[in-house]
């Protein structure tokens, strides 16, 4: 699997921090990056964009979602299940 | 004591919702405890997640106005115009030459013309036409229920519109009710509409997923968001003295009303700032908590909403927090925004004139973040003197009225 997911979701992470992409570690969680509900909601419809895929996220309740944000290795695993669902 | 001045009393109600159309007809569904959320119908729905919403069926524009009236009035001009017609009907009101320049209108709305907006956008976008109706701007403009309300009456004093997107009745009420009391007008129709349910309505709260997507459930554990209404309510509140002079039947004297702002987040609700509105709501009414013995809840059915609330009704009542009732008839005409409190008051009145409490449906799991007694599922008989109707918006803009059955 190439990491170009792992780079761009990480990439969108870093821009809702407002963080350099570097700064963005597979165990930074929302919290410590500082990023907050409306935050993560943006990130989530970026990833969409970014992907082409529907993300499952309930904003109402994000840790009874099917979209782990436990940290950011857990999301960009998300990420990748979506993609490969997607090309079947 | 609460702040001096003229008493403000409720002397008529109209409403319009998924309920029914009239105020009675919305109020025998809260005591049947009946939904009217169900699927929604209108154009590209097909490319929407949420379809479900309190939708009015059955309704026809052209059986109550005419071709040149509906090219004028938006939906929510529509919904606000007859709930104002039967207002001023029950209330036997007339509006004299002299009355009629200290008398007014003041309206919730958050979205406005929204439908007018949708369509039009829809037309140039989509369709590539470049040319639009020539009403475009009188049928969207924020101001044009409350505008068309005057008219209809002849309501020549202070007139406005209020947008604080959830909270925009209970301002609107609140601003009528201290124009009554501060004796700048003698009368005035208040209440909120709104018509936000179309493609790019709905579209638009889709993106901050927190509406659900199988049903509106306040309170319950297993509630997963809030779900759209639509239609308006809109009340008489007149000055106690010219409404016992002229033999008017009052419905409930509201008694105080306070705002307060979070000053935080631009969504997510703060237990401070809903609990200084319901404090500053008693302070204006002259009241100890130990009096309220029913609250409309804002209880939109998301989870922070809910949660949040129940503790701010915690902070400010302490022990007697589980002696009074607390529901939201959300869970059963779904969240009209603008127009929200508007029709949440009947339930107030229903509470304190009639001794019926709405009912919390769709309650199916207890939370214990929200462990007050939200009259789950059946509409309970019950004597209440005073009530509070809780409304706290987007933004953190918070506004909660009190009232005293009469």
């Amino acid at each position: 699997m190439s990491d170009e997911v792992a780079e761009k979701v990480k990439a969108i992470l870093a821009e809702q921090a407002v963080l350099e992409p570097s700064d963005v570690e597979m165990t930074s969680t929302l919290d410590s990056l500082g990023i907050d509900s409306l935050g993560l909601v943006e990130a989530v419809f970026a990833i969409e964009e970014t992907f082409d895929v529907q993300v499952p996220f309930n904003a109402n309740d994000p840790s009874d979602s099917d979209f782990d944000i436990t940290n950011v290795a857990s999301m960009i695993d998300a990420v990748r299940k979506l993609v490969a669902e997607k090309q079947g | 004591m609460g702040q001096a001045g003229h008493r403000v009393v409720i002397t008529g109600q109209g409403a319009v919702s998924a309920l029914g159309i009239g105020a009675d007809a919305n109020m025998a569904a809260m005591r049947d405890g009946r939904c009217g959320i169900a699927e929604m119908e209108f154009r590209d729905i097909d490319r929407l997640s949420i379809k479900i919403g309190g939708q009015i069926k059955g309704y026809r524009a052209e059986d109550r106005f005419s071709r040149q009236e509906i090219a004028l009035y938006d939906a929510f001009t529509q919904f606000a115009l007859i709930a104002a017609d039967e207002a001023v009907q029950q209330s036997g009101i007339e509006i004299s030459e002299a009355l009629s320049l200290e008398a007014g209108v003041i309206l919730g709305t958050s979205g406005g013309g929204l439908q007018t907006v949708d369509d039009n956008y829809r037309t140039v976008f989509a369709e590539g036409k470049n040319r639009v109706h020539p009403f475009v701007v009188p049928r969207l403009m924020n101001n044009a229920a409350a505008s068309h309300l005057s008219m209809v009456h002849g309501l020549r004093g202070p007139s406005f519109t209020v947008a604080t997107a959830c909270a925009s009745s209970n301002h609107a009420m609140g601003q009528a009710f201290q124009m009554i009391r501060s004796g700048l007008s003698k009368v005035m129709l208040t209440g909120g509409a709104e018509s936000m349910l179309c493609f790019g309505g709905i579209k638009a709260w889709e993106g901050l997923r927190v509406m659900s997507k199988d049903g509106c459930r306040p309170f319950s554990k297993n509630r997963n968001g809030m779900v759209q209404g639509e239609g308006a309510a809109v009340f008489v509140f007149e000055e106690y003295e010219h409404a016992k002079a002229r033999g008017a039947n009052i419905l409930a004297e509201v008694i105080g009303f306070a705002m307060s702002s979070d000053a935080k987040d631009i969504v997510m609700p703060s237990q401070n700032g809903a609990a200084r509105a319901m404090q500053g709501a008693l302070k204006s009414a002259g009241l100890s908590g130990d009096e309220v013995g029913y609250i409309n809840a804002h209880g939109t059915g998301t989870a922070a909403n809910d949660r949040t609330e129940c503790a701010a009704v915690r902070d400010v009542f302490g022990a007697h927090a589980d002696t009074l009732m607390i529901s939201s008839t959300k869970s059963m005409h779904g969240h009209l925004i603008g127009g929200t409190g508007a029709v949440e008051l009947l339930a107030c009145i229903m509470a304190l004139r009639d001794g019926v409490i709405a009912p919390t449906i769709n309650y199916e799991e207890p939370d214990p973040a929200c462990d007050l007694d939200v009259v789950p599922n059946e509409a309970r008989e019950a004597s209440v003197n005073v009530a509070l109707t809780n409304a706290f918006a987007f933004g953190g803009l918070n506004a909660v009225l009190a009232l005293r059955a009469i």
